[in-house]
């Protein structure tokens, strides 16, 4: 019988490029290679309705994809409504809503 | 005997004519305003050490007419080639080379509408912040101190939607600069910067920002402002995303100032045009090279001093113009 002590291993927070596997975020820049452009300004987050109403925040869901971090990332990603208003103010001019299309896409089966 | 002709008295021109006249050349300044010295009269104190602005201009401007430097105010150049420019008028003057110093355009923050600049109340650039500090007359709601600023970098650059991809390079500092000068008027107030990327790259200036938080209590955020809207009482509620904690941020304040960038000239275009001049994709006027050539341009003849090829700080500005100067007065010799 397993004891409880009350307390457990946390699963390590850290991001770890070594072992993370960048083959979904290498054919994800492929595909829409703006999205290397980012400057990580939060226009996204910032103008986004979902993200004012839930914990959704598009502009960390991409860039931990970009790093290899895939889970979670489809289901968080459903909450977005596809209006297209972070696509209308991105300063680098990246086709958010295709970014959100084309990671569910890829991460489908995650 | 003829002359060099210098296009642009802002101060990349008087300090060209200067240093042409030291060097034994007889220049000719074509200024389009009534006035000699471009953007710099409208500034109030100048970045880092909050030094008047007259004090730049008027050495400049008395030695300028100490020298009898030949300048023709109210004089537009509308076309030029290396050995002659047409005015306005339609007059043409035949000259030994030409000095192209007809600066930048400010950005016009009404192109950005979501921050409301021109709609709503109590939106300024800063450019209106100047001339409020030169006038004295701080024109804000209802006539009382504001309690709350925020101060947006990067409007009207690095946007590719404004067709603005490149960086202005001074309106970080001037941000820094604006939100120390207006503490120390409103000493109650709290001021906020949003920015993306603080461009601190000359003496002294990552010194001013560190003053301004330390000494100021002036507080960064690190998000771009998405839009702004006008409350009933007249102040403007802002939305940004605080990327540092990855929340979404809103705010009512009193003033909302945009830093507006520094873009080129639409006559750039024209110009690059009739003289067969390159330009660079922001716009502003490409120099030979980035390096020994960097106030050349790619026709013998044609020079360039200031920020007519990029934004620059005055400093900057100055030792460009006694550069371009020199490579004129080679290139007479070795004609
Ligand atoms: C808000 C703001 C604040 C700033 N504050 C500072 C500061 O504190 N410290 C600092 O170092 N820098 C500052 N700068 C930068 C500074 O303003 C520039 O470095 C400086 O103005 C550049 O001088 P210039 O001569 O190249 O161009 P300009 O100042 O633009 O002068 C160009 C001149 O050419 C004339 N001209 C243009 N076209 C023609 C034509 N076809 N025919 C005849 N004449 C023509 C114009 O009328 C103008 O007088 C600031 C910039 C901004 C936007
Ligand atoms: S608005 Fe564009 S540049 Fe800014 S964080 Fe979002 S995707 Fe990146
Ligand atoms: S498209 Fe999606 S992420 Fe973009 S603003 Fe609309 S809901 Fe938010
Ligand atoms: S100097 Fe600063 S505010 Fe100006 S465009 Fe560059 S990053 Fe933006």
């Amino acid at each position: 019988m397993a004891l409880n002590f009350g307390y457990n291993i946390s699963k390590p927070r850290v991001i770890d490029i070594d072992r993370n596997n960048l083959r979904k975020s290498v054919e994800i820049i492929r595909e829409l290679p703006e999205l290397q452009a980012c400057i990580g300004c939060g226009t996204c987050t910032a103008s986004c309705t979902a993200g004012n109403l839930t914990s959704f925040n598009f502009r960390k869901v991409h860039t931990l994809v970009r790093r290899g971090e895939y889970q979670g990332a489809y289901e968080e990603l459903n909450k977005c409504m596809l209006c297209g208003k972070c696509r209308l103010l991105c300063p680098r001019g990246i086709n958010t809503r295709g970014v959100i299309m084309l990671i569910k896409r890829k991460l489908g089966d995650f | 005997m003829l002359k060099v002709a210098v296009i642009g008295g802002g101060i990349a021109g008087m300090q060209t004519a200067l240093r042409l006249r030291e060097l034994g050349i007889e220049p000719i300044i074509f200024e389009r305003d009534k006035e000699l010295g471009g953007k710099v009269r409208n500034w109030h104190l100048l970045f880092p050490t909050f030094t008047e602005s007259e004090a730049v201009l008027l050495p400049l401007k008395n030695r300028v007419a100490r020298e009898k430097i030949e300048v023709r105010l109210a004089t537009e150049v509308r076309e030029f080639d290396s050995t002659s420019v047409t005015l306005a008028s339609g007059e043409k003057i035949v000259v030994e080379a030409v000095v192209v110093c007809t600066g930048f355009t400010i950005f016009d923050a009404r192109v950005k509408d979501e921050y409301g600049y021109g709609i709503y109340d109590n939106v300024y650039t800063s450019v209106d912040i100047e001339r409020m500090f030169v006038d004295g007359k701080f024109a804000h709601w209802r006539g009382e101190e504001p309690e709350r600023i925020a101060i947006l970098h990067c409007v009207g650059s690095r946007d590719e939607k404004v067709c603005q991809r490149h960086c202005s390079k001074v309106c970080c500092v001037t941000g820094v600069k604006q939100a120390i000068e207006l503490k120390r008027r409103f000493p109650k107030a709290d001021i906020f910067n949003f920015y993306m990327d603080i461009r601190m790259f000359g003496p002294g200036y990552e010194e001013l920002y560190h003053t301004a938080q330390r000494e100021y209590g002036i507080h960064f955020v690190r998000g771009r402002i998405s839009e702004a809207s006008p409350l009933m009482d007249g102040r403007v509620q802002i939305k940004a995303e605080d990327t540092l904690t990855g929340r979404p941020l809103r705010m009512s304040v009193d003033m909302f100032i945009l830093l507006v960038g520094m873009r080129s000239n639409s006559e750039n275009e024209h110009f690059a045009r009739t003289a067969d001049l390159r330009l660079a994709d922001s716009g502003f006027m490409q120099p030979k090279d980035l390096f020994v050539n960097n106030v050349c341009s790619n026709e013998e003849g044609i020079f360039y001093a200031g920020t007519v090829t990029a934004p620059k700080s005055i400093g900057e500005v100055l030792n460009e113009a006694s550069m371009a100067a020199d490579r004129v007065a080679e290139y007479l010799k070795e004609r």
